[in-house]
């Protein structure tokens, strides 16, 4: 599938899960696979490092 | 068999390795996300599946103690315990907890104003530390080693004015080698060590590019890890330790949602695997 930022082509793994980060190696942003059937996956733009982020 | 469930809210390498390992020791493995969980005031246990027993592996500090309080609301087991995320979450009253547990820490001193830690400051002297009591990777971690850098992080912080910035966190620089020591305890137990070392500053956060290279645990190492563990409440710990020139170690610090993924590559003991079957037996007992 094409990167919804940049249309360039995201390689996203057979084996990747929902909540799982791809990014997009041209633009370079982060989207989160919202939903995963088969090879039909679904994008939403990931959360950006907050404040509380770490161990 | 049992099952456990991860939650997250970010999918990483570590809840992926939790859950082959789990899936390995012949248990079911449910991955929950936390961000599209609701809870109510209402809700019980037998409402949701989070298996026997949960993981809680939140990126986020506070969704993962909201989310954590809400499955204790529910009695659901839960690793770590919400006091635990609570007191490992907020530098101050884990450093404060260290201490009075007789734990060696870095002489630390905290201020409620930038006024008070400016005048606190003066009278120490530089250089001390300045560290945010929420947050991880050492993200504003810096040492204010004159007045000038004092007052131009003081003011930023007046500027931004967020809840935290008004807590003032000012800790003493120690002497050490350009490395810290990250031990991963799992029911008390020291089960992996790596330095980390810096890679050029003075910070040693793996997440900024420190170098991890696999630490020998010694007897004291054991010894004040155990403690440092058991003082927090238990479960799954990342403890850090300085070897500081003039007092030997201290315990800087006791993460609660542990990263584990480089250290894993070179322990021997299998982390993920400790931590599934420490969370199957935590609900057996």
């Amino acid at each position: 599938m094409n990167c919804p930022e940049c249309d360039a082509i995201l390689n996203i793994p057979e084996d990747a899960s929902v909540g799982e980060i791809i990014s997009c190696p041209d633009c370079g942003a982060d989207f989160e696979i919202a939903k995963k059937e088969g090879s039909k996956v679904e994008l939403k733009q990931a959360e950006t490092v907050g404040e509380d982020w770490g161990e | 068999m049992s099952k456990v469930c991860i939650v997250f809210d970010r999918l990483r390498t570590e809840e992926k390795m939790l859950q082959k390992e789990a899936i390995a020791l012949g248990h079911d493995a449910l991955m929950l996300d936390a961000k599209i969980t609701q809870v109510n005031t209402d809700s019980k246990r037998e409402d949701y599946d989070f298996g026997n027993v949960v993981l809680e592996r939140c990126v986020s500090y506070f969704r993962g103690l909201h989310f954590t309080a809400s499955l204790e609301f529910m009695d659901i087991p839960v690793l770590n315990k919400f006091e635990v995320a609570n007191i490992c979450g907020n530098k101050m009253f884990m450093t404060l907890l260290l201490k009075k547990n007789n734990i060696p820490t870095p002489k630390t001193y905290f201020s409620f104003s930038s006024e008070s830690a400016a005048e606190n400051l003066e009278k120490v002297g530089f250089p001390l530390v300045i560290k945010p009591v929420i947050g991880s990777w050492g993200r504003g971690v810096m040492p204010l080693k004159d007045k000038d850098t004092m007052e131009a992080v003081f003011e930023i912080r007046d500027i931004t004015d967020s809840p935290h910035d008004r807590i003032y966190y000012l800790q003493e620089l120690i002497q050490r080698p350009p490395r810290d020591i990250r031990i991963i305890t799992v029911g008390d137990e020291p089960i992996a060590a790596m330095y980390r070392k810096s890679s050029g500053g003075f910070k040693t956060n793996i997440a900024l590019g420190a170098d991890p290279e696999l630490c020998e645990i010694t007897k004291e190492m054991e010894d004040m890890a155990v403690k440092a563990s058991k003082a927090m409440g238990g479960g799954i710990l990342g403890i850090d330790m300085m070897e500081d020139e003039k007092n030997g170690l201290v315990v800087h610090e006791v993460n609660n949602t542990v990263e584990f993924k480089g250290l894993a590559r070179v322990a021997q003991r299998n982390i993920p695997k400790e931590m599934v079957e420490f969370a199957i037996n935590y609900v057996r007992k």
